[in-house]
Parts: structure tokens; C-alpha cells; sequence
């Protein structure tokens, strides 16, 4: 316990009162960081009478289930009594083709924009990234308006499209960056080989993308299922995400709130992205260096 | 490109047509993104300027009203207490976020054990929608049966937290819980940077006995500058977009006491029926993103390039 070796390091190092106070200050602020969690998970399992007691922090003294079950299958917005269960699937039904057509979309966008010169390609780019920084609200009416006359208004479709949309600055960026990295002889072997636009494309680009496709996948899955405000206006009644039904159930409750259900129901809203968030590791980080310090 | 004077004008015309055909599929496959640029990026936003301008109400009417709706704007009570929220949170919210992510990278960066641990736990609650972090900062800042309540039954009477129904303090509560869902973000960001130090730097003020401390403010803070402002710049825009969380947490209230302008616009346009005030307000607010990011741009992208030359 007195010599505590570090593993790497050059020099053996012990335990000073340096050494005690940056461990002593991650430590708090990492409880500090995970109280929120901890509640969250902790009241998901308690019985309203416990919760009525007031220990926000405890762990629950009579262990339940039932909040989950409610919350998934029986939790009311207004006189709709179905959970989230319906809001899960929806976000599933919008998630999976969206994530599909940006990262497409994206992928071909930065393709041509890397190895080919268009005219006004640059300009795009450039609108396209000042386009990233504009708050929603910006552009959300005239969208509505411009949807409802075309008949996507409130439709899968309509929801697919807006986030194609919204999330092709990002996509562009990312996959111009990687492939602007990539060794520009390769791209010409291949041209003077006589392939074309989409041959070179399948057969030497795409196979060495799947860094960049991994760091995509991750952030259009994190950000889509977390969207609010686009699931909000465009999705209509049919495919309410699962973020806009949550705060339904929280926000819109009569009478005495039902913590647990709502808390439980709020974790399982959660659990996609913090599934992608632990299994991916370092690749969510590499996504938001990737995405955030080129912006 | 460099003499198409000296070819034949037939061989020039040639030339150009096979670019043309080489680039062609290019072309098309820019199409989904030129679409996206000119009806969104450029038709919807320049679309609602032009309804700022017009005194649609509850469908867009193309007449022209002047500055009306601006006047009526800053008339609007409602409005004006959300800008003041939006500038005591933003200021709070990137001055808080910044210092908290500098200290956590800053402390990470000691080699200590476990490092990944702790990394995962600073940066989850970025993972997360700002729905749910609304939502549990909601309950847990509940002063019936949460924080507060605990406090007291452990033996502090009369502790008080009760900033979330409090008139005048809840958009603090919106600062903590914001920080607490991107302080993660700007670690993750300046660890990166940290981690690009030159080695010798740090031999060079061991050998001169510096401070460690000394050396993070006045050596590595101005190095890692450039990552500040684009970090800033980042934490700027998500203030300017603060939607959500408002929506999940405290709903605007209680009263006005922590409206925000993209919920006024979103109010307006799509509950209240009032699509002029409405656009005019998103006008504003384009304008005050456009003049956050016109310094950064111009020093990021537009300076640089002047100096190269």
C-alpha cells in the first residue's frame, strides 16, 4: 500500500500530497458527475410510498420492477396510456433509414468534393458549413410550409429527409477531411486504369473508409436518437420519437407525478446512445475530435 | 489551362468537353447536397427573413410592413427577459464549462491510473439527449423530494435549494445542468491538445524549476488557445440553439423566468400563430450567431490564409 509502482512512467513516483489531491479532485467530481445517474437508476427501482419519504439519494429500500414495466408498456401522455414502447419504435423506424441516407449522402458528397473539381463545389462546401452553426429555428417554418405542400409534412419520409439534411454539414466534413488525407496517387491508379466515378468509389475508396464510417455511424446514431426539436415539428402524431413522448409523459402529467415510471422511462430513452457511448469507447471521442475541432 | 490560345479552338473544345464528361458524375452526385444548400441553407432562411418583414399571422402573407415586427419585438416582454436569459446563461454556461473542462483535462493529464474510468464518467452525460439531462436535473432538483429534502433529513434544517421554482435563480439551475452535460466535451477537446504538447517543452521548465501550475497558465493556456476559441465557438452555438433542455426542465417558467428566444420563435410560429414576430425573432438570432462566428471565422480561416501568402 506504500509504494504504490506506476506502470508506465520513467520514474517511480509516490504517493505525495500532489499526488492525493489530483486523485482527490477527480474522484469528487466524478461522484459529482455521476449523482445524476445514480438518482436516475435509483428512484427507476423504488415504490412511490419510498419516493414520498424524500431520500433522493438512497438506494432503493423495497426493490421493484413495476416502474420499468409501466414506463414501457403503460405510462399516459393525455388519455394515451401505451408507455414508450411505441416512441422506441418510432425512433428505430426513423434512426435506421436516416442514419443510412446521410452517411451515404455525406460519403458521396465528400467524395466528389475531395477527387473531383467541380464548378461551385467550393462554394457549397462553404455554405454547407456556415450552414451547421444556424440554429434550427432559423429554417424550421418555411421547411413545415414547403413540406405540407409536397405532402411530407408529418410523414416518415419528411422526418428521414430533415435529418439527411441536417446532418449533411457534418457528414460532408467528416468524410472530405478523411478522404482528403487519403494518398491522391491511389485515386489516380485507379482513374488511369479507366474506372469510373462510382467503380473507384466502390472498389478503392469505400474499403479503406471504415474508420471514417464507424466515427459516422456513431454520431448520426447518438445525434438522431437524441434529436428533439426536428422529431418535434416534422415527425407528426404517427412517429413521435421517443424524446418528444418522454417529455409527454413527464412534462404533461396530471395530478401527482410518478417518479419512478418517468425516471425509468427516461433511462430507457437514454439507452441507445449510452450503449453506443460505452461500447464504442474511443471511437465516440475520435467522432467529436473529428467533428468539433475542424468545425 | 496555362496557353488555350496557343491550341486550336476545335482541340480546346474538345478538351473541355471530355472535363466536362469526366466531371459530369460528380456533378450529379452533388446534386443532393446543392438541392439541400438552395432549399434550406439559402431558400428557408432567406425565407424567413423575408416573412420578418411581412405581418403574416397565422399563414404567411408576402406584404411588406417594414421593421413592424421588429418594433413589436422588442416590445414584447416576453422576448426581451429571454435575451437577458440567454446572455446570463450563455456567459455563465461557457465561462463554467470551459474552467471545469480545462481543470478535468489539466487533472487527467497527471498520468493518473484509471484514466479511461474517469474520462468515460466526465464525458457520458454528453451522450445523452438534452431531454433526459432535463428531465433528471428536473427531479432531482426537486425541493419536495429531492436534493433539498435530503439535505435537510440529514441533519440540516434549514438548508435551502430550491433555485428550479425560484423566479429568480432557476436559470442557474439550467447553467448547472448544462455544464454538467458538456463539460465532458471541452475535456475531451483540450485532452487532445494537451496530449500534442512537445515533450521537451515540459523538459525545458523542469529543468528551469517552474511551477507546474505556472506552466499550464502561462505556457500551455496560450498554446491551447486556438482550441479554446473553436470550443467557445461550439458551446456559443449550443447556446444560441438552447431549446430542449428548456422544453424538458422548467418549461419556460415559472412565469417567464427562463424563456429563451428559440423557444419564443418556436412558441410563435407553431402555438401562438404569429409567424411575422416569430420570423423576426429567428432574424435576431441568425444575426447573433453570424456575429459570434464572423471573428472566428476570419481569424480561423480567413487570416491565416492572408499570412501564407
Amino acid at each position: 500500500m506504500s509504494a504504490v509502482a506506476v506502470p508506465q512512467g520513467p520514474r517511480p513516483r509516490s504517493l505525495s500530497i500532489g499526488r492525493l489531491s489530483v486523485y482527490g479532485f477527480l474522484i469528487v467530481v466524478a461522484l459529482c458527475f455521476l449523482v445524476p445517474l445514480w438518482v436516475m437508476i435509483a428512484t427507476s427501482f423504488k415504490t412511490m410510498d419510498e419516493i414520498r419519504l424524500g431520500h433522493v439519494l438512497a438506494w432503493p429500500a423495497s426493490f421493484t420492477i413495476e416502474p420499468w414495466l409501466k414506463a414501457w408498456s403503460s405510462a399516459c401522455t393525455g388519455l394515451a396510456c401505451d408507455g414508450v414502447k411505441i416512441g422506441f419504435w418510432n425512433s428505430v423506424r426513423i434512426l435506421i433509414p436516416s442514419v443510412i441516407a446521410s452517411i451515404a449522402i455525406g460519403s458521396l458528397t465528400g467524395y466528389a468534393m475531395t477527387f473531383y473539381r467541380v464548378r461551385g463545389a467550393r462554394t457549397l462546401f462553404v455554405i454547407l458549413l456556415l450552414g451547421a452553426f444556424i440554429p434550427y429555428q432559423v429554417f424550421l417554418y418555411p421547411l413545415v410550409r414547403m413540406f405540407s405542400s409536397i405532402g411530407l409534412y408529418d410523414s416518415l419520409t419528411g422526418i428521414v429527409v430533415v435529418h439527411v439534411v441536417f446532418g449533411l454539414p457534418l457528414m460532408t466534413l467528416l468524410f472530405r477531411n478523411y478522404y482528403g488525407a487519403l494518398p491522391i496517387e491511389l485515386f489516380n491508379a485507379a482513374r488511369v486504369d479507366g474506372a469510373g466515378f462510382l467503380a473507384i468509389l466502390r472498389h478503392v475508396i469505400l474499403p479503406m473508409s471504415s474508420p471514417i464510417l464507424i466515427v459516422a455511424t456513431i454520431l448520426q446514431v447518438t445525434g438522431i436518437w437524441n434529436d428533439f426539436i426536428l422529431g418535434l415539428t416534422f415527425a407528426g402524431r404517427s412517429n413521435r420519437p421517443m424524446t418528444v413522448l418522454l417529455n409527454n409523459i413527464v412534462n404533461s402529467t396530471q395530478g401527482e407525478a410518478a417518479y419512478n415510471v418517468d425516471m425509468a422511462a427516461t433511462i430507457i430513452t437514454a439507452l441507445v446512445p449510452l450503449a453506443v457511448y460505452f461500447f464504442s469507447g474511443r471511437w465516440f471521442v475520435r467522432g467529436i475530435a473529428a467533428g468539433a475541432v475542424k468545425g | 489551362m496555362v496557353d488555350v490560345a496557343a491550341t486550336s479552338a476545335p482541340q480546346a473544345w474538345l478538351r473541355a468537353r471530355s472535363r466536362l464528361l469526366s466531371q459530369l458524375p460528380a456533378a450529379i452526385a452533388l446534386l443532393p447536397a446543392a438541392a439541400a444548400v438552395v432549399f434550406v441553407y439559402i431558400g428557408a432562411l432567406a425565407w424567413t427573413v423575408r416573412l420578418s418583414f411581412s405581418s403574416s399571422k397565422m399563414l404567411p402573407v408576402f406584404d411588406f410592413v417594414g421593421l413592424n415586427q421588429y418594433q413589436r419585438l422588442f416590445g414584447t416582454e416576453r422576448f426581451v427577459v429571454s435575451t437577458w436569459h440567454i446572455l446570463v446563461f450563455g456567459i455563465l454556461y461557457i465561462a463554467g464549462s470551459l474552467i471545469i473542462g480545462f481543470l478535468l483535462a489539466v487533472f487527467i493529464d497527471q498520468r493518473v491510473r484509471l484514466e479511461g474510468v474517469f474520462r468515460t464518467i466526465f464525458l457520458y452525460p454528453y451522450a445523452m439527449s438534452f431531454i433526459v439531462t432535463g428531465l433528471v436535473w428536473q427531479w432531482f432538483l426537486n425541493p419536495e423530494l429531492g436534493l433539498q429534502k435530503t439535505v435537510r433529513d440529514l441533519g440540516f434544517p434549514s438548508f435551502s435549494f430550491d433555485w428550479i421554482v425560484d423566479q429568480d435563480k432557476v436559470v442557474f439551475t439550467l447553467v448547472i445542468a448544462a455544464i454538467w452535460q458538456s463539460a465532458g466535451l471541452v475535456m475531451a477537446i483540450l485532452l487532445a491538445g494537451l496530449r500534442g504538447v512537445d515533450a521537451e517543452l515540459w523538459k525545458a521548465t523542469r529543468i528551469d524549476a517552474i511551477p507546474t501550475w505556472r506552466v499550464y497558465v502561462s505556457i500551455i493556456l496560450p498554446i491551447l488557445t486556438p482550441m479554446l476559441a473553436t470550443v467557445s465557438i461550439l458551446l456559443a452555438v449550443a447556446v444560441a440553439k438552447l431549446y430542449d433542455l428548456v422544453v424538458a426542465m422548467t418549461k419556460g417558467g415559472p412565469g417567464l423566468s427562463s424563456e429563451v428566444p428559440a423557444k419564443f420563435i418556436m412558441d410563435n410560429f407553431f402555438e401562438r400563430s404569429n409567424v411575422g414576430l416569430g420570423a423576426a425573432a429567428a432574424t435576431i438570432l441568425l444575426i447573433s450567431v453570424a456575429s459570434i462566428l464572423a471573428p472566428w471565422i476570419y481569424a480561423e480561416h480567413i487570416r491565416p490564409q492572408r499570412v501564407r501568402k
